[in-house]
């Protein structure tokens, strides 16, 4: 079931992936043993002549006992789970790190755009660098995205990095990744925004950072002339 | 004493039926029974419709931007629509006529031996409202510019305004087929609430009412509770799109989150209203055919308690990634994850259940085995979606959609289809066919599953969800076989209700003649003949026993019914 996960990128990609395969396994082995078990009893209690049925009605506490065992495990294999992933949800978004490169994004329908704050490193001025449809980012740094709409919800979702999040309009929503491996992978919106939605595609671009900085040169060079 | 008095009071509204015109006794009907039937063919028919938008859904994802046969090609709009129309038909339409009403109808006066509902003539209104509901929804279908396509849940600011998606009168006509829905299922919840507390037999007491009866009452309470907001909700939406108001638009000082928390605070109570009715037929089938009592029936009936009122403080886990503050995120993972135990017990005491009976597989109780079975794998999904940190990659991908249709496809067709069975005797005074019911579950267990469980596949390789075109994605090539063969399952397993089509008609016009108790069951619609006639009972039935008395070691017979007098009595009167 999770084989085809797509390849991991991020520094918390594989902490994610770990609480899919811990919660995998718990669930499997009761997929396995409880689907095992119907299909026992349907074969091993099968109607036959002249053999009855146990009068048993679970209403002690000595009939209830193996429910009772198994629905602690539950509630303590529950509480493991929980504990596990709070871990992993607050690195993801509640923990900020405070990014070496910020990036504002903005979604509308159907498109992203993307802009750099430029060499003052504030938003809103004159040298703001407007970039459509690919993210660029260099590798091994903590990149802080600033998310809004104008519009409608989008989710901005890069499945390799396990990263998404809603975007409202009308507030701004921060995000956080690092990349953890350079190449070119997927930006989807994953919520229903409208007639162009299933196009409304970008990518994501993680570059060394040397190659980074050129391409951030030459497009700000092109961009001011 | 009371139920007795309310009994009368409910009966006299509708005196001597016999000779009554064709309008009265089938259109207009103020009797439980017809109104039961009236619900669950308006639902069926829903759900020829549900499934046509599966089968234009489908044709698209595995053959994109091809002419579907009998519609041609589907395109981005017209998939927007059938998406948004798919969601509110199926949940809305087929499950809430079918498993709330047509179930609570038939079975609440029946099992608890009364003469119809106490309010009789308001469960006639609750259906014709339902029925000016169906026709809003379905004539959505024909306004400029077509139906909803803003989803099953509506999210604004898509759904506020109209500059979003160029749809005015859709929107509309889809709020105000969901408010008409809302005040139809208000009207039959309270009138199913009050049958229940007034009108049980002599000698029923809370502890002896069948739990098919405790898990209806239980779905119409999740629903009273919870459907309020999303009423009020419904009306700012309204206002939004027809008077300008902006209490969703951000430009207009609005908040566009405020109804996801009003929808959901409403939408997973719903989902318990849809599945609890579910699991009531098969709660009611399993001792039936293993012939042995419930395991548990107080945990059942405190579990589901249990249940009811956590299901309105999990709200927020469809909203993880939302952008609500992300410290919500786990109080609502720890409430979510703990809705796994009243659910979990209620499971372990249905196996248990099975253990040590004599199980005969007919019909009903193959769907109810079925039911076990795969949505058994629907909530064991659901703990990857209920665990915040998971659900960040999994949220809005298909591994959803897999996760949502092994937790709704079980409860309103595995379960719908073992309470049709089921109750099939009692409903039309006639059998079904067992080998043509059986046909038709295999067909639709075998091909369920392989429709749903490569779903979960593509989900976790990345597939997000509503997306009108699958060939736009290159991470998506790989799963282009996968996902014809999720089509043709899906083909065939619509397909294979014709057979079920052709069992139900069959067996309602030719069927051998159903004897009053064929499945040699304890509980009091058992009692009355079959099909009951209008007041249900010859005689106010009187109960001396609990519902689950199957197998007693010192009886020779394996079953008791509740209204049999005790042996000493019986002779006492003779």
């Amino acid at each position: 079931m999770l084989k085809n996960l797509p390849q991991s990128v991020s520094t918390f990609s594989g902490d994610i992936d770990g609480i899919l395969y811990f919660i995998y396994a718990i669930v499997g082995f009761f997929f396995v043993a409880t689907e095992g078990y119907i299909v026992y009893s349907l074969v091993r209690y099968r109607r036959k002549d002249g053999v009855k049925a146990r009068y048993e009605t679970g209403e002690t506490w000595r009939e209830m006992r193996w429910i009772i065992g198994i629905v602690i495990v539950v509630t303590v294999l529950d509480f493991v789970i929980d504990s596990k992933g709070a871990g992993v949800w607050a690195k993801v978004k509640e923990n900020f790190p405070e990014g070496d490169v910020r990036i504002k994004v903005v979604a509308q329908q159907f498109s992203w755009t993307f802009v750099y704050p430029g060499a003052d490193g504030q938003f809103d001025t004159r040298d703001d660098l407007t970039v459509p449809r690919v993210l660029h980012v260099p590798i091994h740094s903590k990149i802080r995205l600033i998310l809004t709409s104008k519009d409608v919800i989008h989710s901005f979702f890069l499945p390799e990095v396990r990263l998404k999040q809603d975007i409202l309009p009308g507030r701004q929503i921060n995000a956080w990744f690092e990349a953890t491996r350079t190449g070119t992978f997927n930006l989807f919106c994953s919520e229903l925004c409208g007639l162009g939605h299933t196009k409304m595609l970008g990518s994501l671009e993680v570059q060394e950072p040397a190659d980074y900085e050129r391409w951030l040169a030459e497009t700000t060079k092109e961009q001011l002339e | 004493m009371e139920g007795n008095r309310h009994q009368a009071r409910g009966n006299s509204a509708h005196h001597s039926h016999g000779d009554e015109k064709f309008i009265w006794k089938y259109v207009f009907s103020t009797d439980h029974k017809m109104i039961a039937k009236q619900y669950l063919f308006t639902g069926l028919f829903m759900a020829l419709v549900g499934a046509f938008t599966a089968y234009l859904m489908r044709w698209q994802l595995a053959y994109p931007n091809t002419a579907a046969p009998g519609w041609g090609v589907v395109t981005a709009d017209k998939f927007n629509m059938l998406v948004t129309m798919h969601g509110t038909i199926m949940v809305f339409f087929v499950g809430m006529p079918v498993l709330v009403a047509a179930l609570s109808n038939f079975v609440i006066p029946l099992q608890i031996g009364a003469r119809d509902m106490v309010f009789p003539r308001l469960n006639m209104l609750s259906y014709w409202v339902f029925v000016a509901s169906v026709v809003c929804l379905l004539a959505s279908f024909f306004v400029p510019a077509g139906a909803s396509a803003c989803g099953w849940t509506g999210y604004p600011p898509l759904s506020a305004s109209q500059e979003y998606t160029g749809i005015f009168w859709g929107v509309v006509l889809w709020i105000l087929a969901l408010a008409l829905e809302f005040a139809s299922f208000t009207m039959g919840g309270i009138n199913y609430l009050a049958t229940f507390m007034c009108a049980r037999a002599k000698g029923l007491t809370y502890s002896r009412v069948p739990l098919a009866t405790w898990f209806l009452v239980g779905a119409s309470l999740a629903f009273f509770f919870s459907v309020g907001p999303l009423i009020a909700g419904a009306i700012m939406l309204l206002l939004d799109n027809v008077a300008g108001t902006g209490f969703y638009l951000p430009q207009k000082g609005g908040e566009p989150l405020l109804w996801q928390h009003l929808f959901w605070f409403f939408g997973h109570p719903e989902v318990y209203v849809v599945f609890l009715p579910g699991l009531a037929a098969v709660l009611e089938i399993i001792p039936v055919f293993s012939r042995k009592p419930i395991f548990g029936y107080r945990t059942m009936v405190w579990s589901m308690a249990v249940a009811l009122a956590l299901s309105y403080v999990v709200w927020a886990h469809h909203m993880f990634i939302s952008g609500m503050d992300p410290r919500l995120a786990m109080p609502f993972s720890i409430t979510t994850i703990l809705i796994s135990v009243p659910f979990a017990i209620i499971i372990f005491c249905m196996l248990a259940s099975l253990r040590g009976g004599s199980i005969r597989l007919a019909t009903p109780m193959l769907w109810a085995v079925g039911f076990l079975v795969t949505f058994l794998i629907g909530g064991l999904t659901g703990i990857f979606l209920g665990s915040a940190a998971s659900n960040i990659y999994f949220h809005g991908t298909y591994f959803v959609v897999a996760h949502f249709h092994y937790t709704f496809f079980p409860a309103v067709f595995f379960g719908g289809f073992a309470a049709i069975h089921f109750w099939f005797p009692k409903m039309f005074g006639r059998m079904y066919s067992e080998r043509l019911g059986k046909i038709h579950f295999w067909l639709t267990f075998v091909f369920f599953n392989c429709t749903f469980w490569p779903i979960f596949q593509i989900g976790s390789g990345g597939m997000i969800r509503r997306i009108a075109d699958p060939s736009q994605y290159r991470i998506l090539d790989q799963f282009k076989t996968l996902n014809v063969f999720v089509t043709i399952s899906a083909f065939i397993l619509i397909a294979g209700q014709i057979v079920f089509v052709i069992n139900f008609f069959w067996s309602i016009f030719r069927g051998p003649a159903a004897e009053a108790n064929p499945f040699r069951a304890n509980t009091l619609e058992w009692s009355a003949a079959s099909p009951p006639p209008h007041g249900n009972f010859t005689a106010a039935p009187v109960v001396y026993r609990g519902p689950y008395e199957y197998s007693l070691p010192d009886r020779a017979e394996d079953f008791v019914p509740q209204n049999e007098p005790p042996l000493a009595q019986a002779e006492g009167t003779a």
